[in-house]
């Protein structure tokens, strides 16, 4: 099979002359298919940046993006990758699984199909009791379960998550990234990660890319071991190693600056 | 149950109408009560008008003009009540024409300046600039230049002029709420359909139009009232007869001789305006699924999960 993503020196400029800004410079990164990769930097370092260029929300200006073998345009237009934001952007005049069935309804699924495919993806989030709710009935995380399962509606191999939980409370936060990890699990897709949060990063992915900014680049990549995630590896010694390599990281290029 | 209570509302909402009506009947009578005939002055100037029955008959005496002969000892037996209704449904048919052919246009406008960034910038000061030139000075020109004017082998009509005139009033309010609801979406939806390599139509279909409705709604409601303006006071400056606007005419001519049936005409135009907002509650209450509870999460919300909004239900982990 062949890799999810592959960046080649990518850069990203907004703006020209004196005030450009530099969001991006030289990036290079692979991530393997199924492999779960956490972007994460302080504000500013272009990791948003990053996923929205993956995304074909703006154009790179230098550099390659490929997804699944395809040119970012051409995957966008393929459905080969499901997107998640800090906000959930349910549309409020559609019930949860009218919701969860929009990606389908636009690309001609068929209503039973569509159907089909919206309560399965309801069990998998674990909300088929709302299936006719609307989401202003749901709490922030249900709603966020919601913005996952509709990423999830067009089968993609990618997933990508700008800050999915950020608007989440502590406790919220860690059951959803447990249910992250089982919904991964289920289905073996690949997922680019941002966040700001450390642990989390640490609990999610097997690889965190630490990125700095001004301008934005990668930095160091932290390796975490293929251990079994659950709630015992947030206390597992391994854990706290990949959680101080990771400070060190972003600390480090801090002192530098 | 929630489908009630905006109806229980709707309820209510007639219910004060007919409590201003009535209070308004109770103080015109009061007025008239309590204040002398001559009204009041202050050296030669009236400060407050006459309370006579020329100048202010009771109610009473305007609601039984209605059941009077339209014309004193005419051969057949026309009340001022039915040549009202018929001269108000005439109108009323001639402002919904206008209303309708404005609405579209209006909406045409918005979606065009939604797809198009420097439209908006172009045609948006037009736009609010025709509503600054005086609709008496417009009227006969409409009706002059449709006076010469054949389309699809019909000849223009005197009545389509005036609905004209009715539609140049009503697509203003139209555009500008339109234009408001299609682009009320957040980044985040607009960048989600994006994301979905949604067309521009799928866009405007699946998102912009529903998120557009409760801007629409009261859009659509000041447009019909000002169509049934329009219609009337483009009916009064063309000449136009069949309509209200040339009863108002014909009956102030009558004043002196029957200062009630003055009244009349104008209760009927009121009527119109009520009934032509009232169509648009109707179509209101249909389209009430897209106006329920905007999203809590358009701030980044941690109240549902700590348990804390009213609407919000307290997290339930998955059994």
């Amino acid at each position: 099979m062949s890799d999810a993503i592959t960046i080649a020196g990518v850069s990203k400029r907004f703006g020209s002359g004196a005030t450009a800004v530099h969001a991006l410079e030289s990036v290079d990164l692979v991530v393997g298919p199924g492999e779960f990769v956490s972007l994460i930097g302080p504000s500013g370092c272009g990791k948003s940046t990053l996923l929205r260029i993956i995304a074909d929300l703006i154009p790179p200006t230098q550099g390659t993006v490929v997804v699944a073998d395809k040119p970012v345009g051409t995957a966008r237009l393929d459905q080969e990758y499901g997107i998640a934001f800090q906000q959930a952007g349910l549309l409020e005049w559609r019930s949860v699984r009218a919701n969860i069935e929009l990606p389908l309804q636009l690309h001609g699924v068929g209503r039973a199909e569509r159907r089909a495919r919206a309560m399965e993806l309801l069990e998998l989030v674990g909300l088929e009791e709302f299936a006719d709710h609307h989401p202003s009935q749901l709490s922030g995380g249900m709603q966020q379960r919601v913005a996952i399962a509709r990423a999830l509606a067009p089968r993609p191999a990618l997933l990508l998550m700008d800050e999915p939980f950020g608007a989440l409370d502590e406790m919220t936060r860690e059951r959803m990234q447990a249910e992250l990890i089982r919904i991964c699990a289920e289905t073996s897709a690949a997922v680019v990660f941002v966040t700001h949060s450390i642990p989390e990063a640490v609990f999610l992915s097997r690889r965190v890319v630490v990125m700095s900014p001004r301008p934005g680049r990668i930095t160091a990549t932290v390796e975490v071991p293929d251990v079994v995630r659950n709630e015992d590896f947030r206390e597992d010694e391994r854990f706290y190693a990949a959680v101080t390599e990771v400070r060190e990281a972003l600390r480090g290029r801090l002192a530098a600056a | 149950m929630s489908a009630l209570l905006p109806r229980a509302a709707q309820v209510k909402r007639a219910a004060w109408l007919l409590v201003a009506i009535l209070g308004l009947c109770v103080l015109w009578e009061l007025y008239k009560l309590l204040m002398p005939d001559d009204g009041v002055s202050i050296g030669d100037t009236l400060v407050l008008p006459r309370t006579d029955d020329a100048s202010m008959p009771h109610i009473s005496e305007i609601i039984g003009t209605f059941d009077d002969p339209e014309v004193a000892g005419a051969a057949q037996a026309s009340t001022v009540g039915s040549a009202v209704s018929s001269a108000a449904w005439y109108s009323l048919r001639l402002a919904a024409a206008g209303f309708l052919f404005g609405s579209l246009v209006g909406f045409a406008l918005a979606l065009l300046m939604q797809r198009v960034r420097i439209a908006e910038r172009a045609l948006m000061p037009w736009a609010v600039l025709s509503q600054t030139v005086p609709l008496i000075a417009l009227a006969p020109l409409v009706y002059g230049w449709g006076a010469n004017l054949t389309l699809f082998g019909l000849d223009w009509q005197p009545w389509m002029s005036v609905s004209i005139i009715s539609a140049y009033l009503a697509f203003v309010p139209v555009t500008v709420g339109a234009l408001r609801g299609l682009q009320s979406p957040p980044a985040v939806q607009t960048e989600l359909l994006a994301c979905y390599a949604a067309s521009w139509w799928q866009t405007v279909l699946r998102l912009r139009l529903p998120a557009a409705v409760p801007y629409l709604i009261p859009a659509l409601k000041l447009a019909a009232a000002s169509a049934v303006i329009g219609a009337i006071v483009a009916e009064i400056s063309t000449g136009l007869a069949g309509g209200i606007g040339r009863l108002i005419i014909t009956y102030a001519q009558q004043a002196t001789g029957d200062p009630a049936r003055v009244y009349a005409p104008i209760i009927g135009a009121a009527v119109m305006g009520i009934v032509a907002v009232g169509s648009i509650t109707l179509l209101d209450i249909g389209l009430r699924r897209f106006q329920g509870i905007p999203e809590p999460s358009a701030e980044p919300d941690i109240a549902g999960s700590v348990g804390g909004g009213p609407v919000l239900r307290p997290w339930r982990s998955r059994a």
